[in-house]
């Protein structure tokens, strides 16, 4: 295979997906400004409604700053470099899928794991319950999220969470998310 | 201390303190990385205003979006006026919500539950 019918067939594949935007790169605030800005005119392009809209927001907000804050850097991956990470959203019959990838340890891997386990094993009422008690224990972390973030992604979500590990080198794993979002 | 206004940005809400009449308004959007660096200031100048505050106080909050390392800021907020309220005073919050945002109202109906203070919830056609 040739490299430009490569090019071609990464755009056909994302294509079919139905991927309205894609990235994978470094992290940076000014990127998770810039992936809002485009996301939230696109859904004002498409007339989605302002319940979806909203929705879609918050999670989106929410699973940047996820990866703004949580990723964790494999020890000589590719030397100096970053690691990357991978956002795409994409559009489906029943609504939109956001989706993220990146490195995280697997001591980190394995509380996590664990944590959106529980998560998925809860109602919508356990989990709106879950978010007022976590709320509420007045704990914070420095970056102040003090661990709301995937509790409220799963309560606006509405839907288990899809995710899963794979084993890298080093002792890390690369952590992928796939929350959807349905229209009404 | 002063009267206060710091004025909205993509990710931070505007803020209006008017310590005469005894009104806090927080309008906008509440999605800063970092929410501690932009909540600190302002639970700094509740902590003033709580030494001599008026009979009544009254908080707008009229948000479009806040994300979670917010929240637990607004609950700081929220927990410094119940302190006030804790002293003898009356202390109002008109939780302000658009119509179509649920998700908006579950979440005033929270503080609502974790708060001691008197929450309204306010629906509006849009902000």
């Amino acid at each position: 295979m040739t490299e430009i019918q490569e090019i071609f067939d990464l755009y056909d594949s994302m294509e079919r997906k139905n991927i309205m935007l894609s990235f994978k790169g470094d992290m940076s605030t000014d990127l998770l400004t810039s992936i809002l800005q485009l996301i939230e005119n696109k859904l004002d392009r498409f007339g989605e409604s302002p319940k979806v809209k909203k929705r879609m927001f918050n999670i989106l907000v929410e699973c940047l700053q996820n990866l703004h804050h949580h990723i964790d850097i494999p020890r000589n991956i590719n030397s100096e470099n970053t690691p990357s990470i991978i956002v795409m959203v994409a559009k489906n019959v029943t609504g939109y899928s956001i989706i993220t990838g990146n490195f995280i340890f697997e001591d980190n891997a394995d509380v996590l794991k664990s944590r959106l386990e529980e998560i998925n094993a809860m109602s919508k009422d356990e989990i709106k319950q879950l978010y007022k008690s976590v709320l509420a224990d007045g704990k914070m972390s420095e970056k102040g999220g003090g661990g709301l973030g995937m509790i409220d992604i799963a309560r606006r979500s509405g839907e288990k969470l899809d995710f899963g590990f794979v084993p890298f080198e080093n002792g890390s794993s690369f952590f992928s998310l796939n929350v959807k979002v349905k229209q009404d | 201390m002063e009267s206060i206004k710091i004025e909205g940005s993509p990710k931070t809400p505007t803020v209006e303190f008017d310590k005469d009449g005894g009104v806090l308004a927080i309008k906008g959007r509440s999605i800063p990385e970092n929410s501690i660096d932009f909540y600190k200031p302002l639970i700094g100048w509740i902590d003033a205003y709580a030494l001599q505050p008026k009979e009544e106080t009254v908080i707008h909050m009229q948000l479009e979006y806040f994300n979670t390392s917010s929240s637990k800021c607004i609950l700081d907020v929220f927990k410094k006026l119940e302190n006030i309220k804790k002293a003898g005073k009356t202390v109002r919050v008109k939780w302000h919500y658009e119509e179509d945002d649920e998700d908006m109202l579950e979440a005033g109906e929270d503080y609502d539950a974790i708060i001691d203070l008197d929450f309204e919830m306010i629906k509006e056609e849009e902000f």
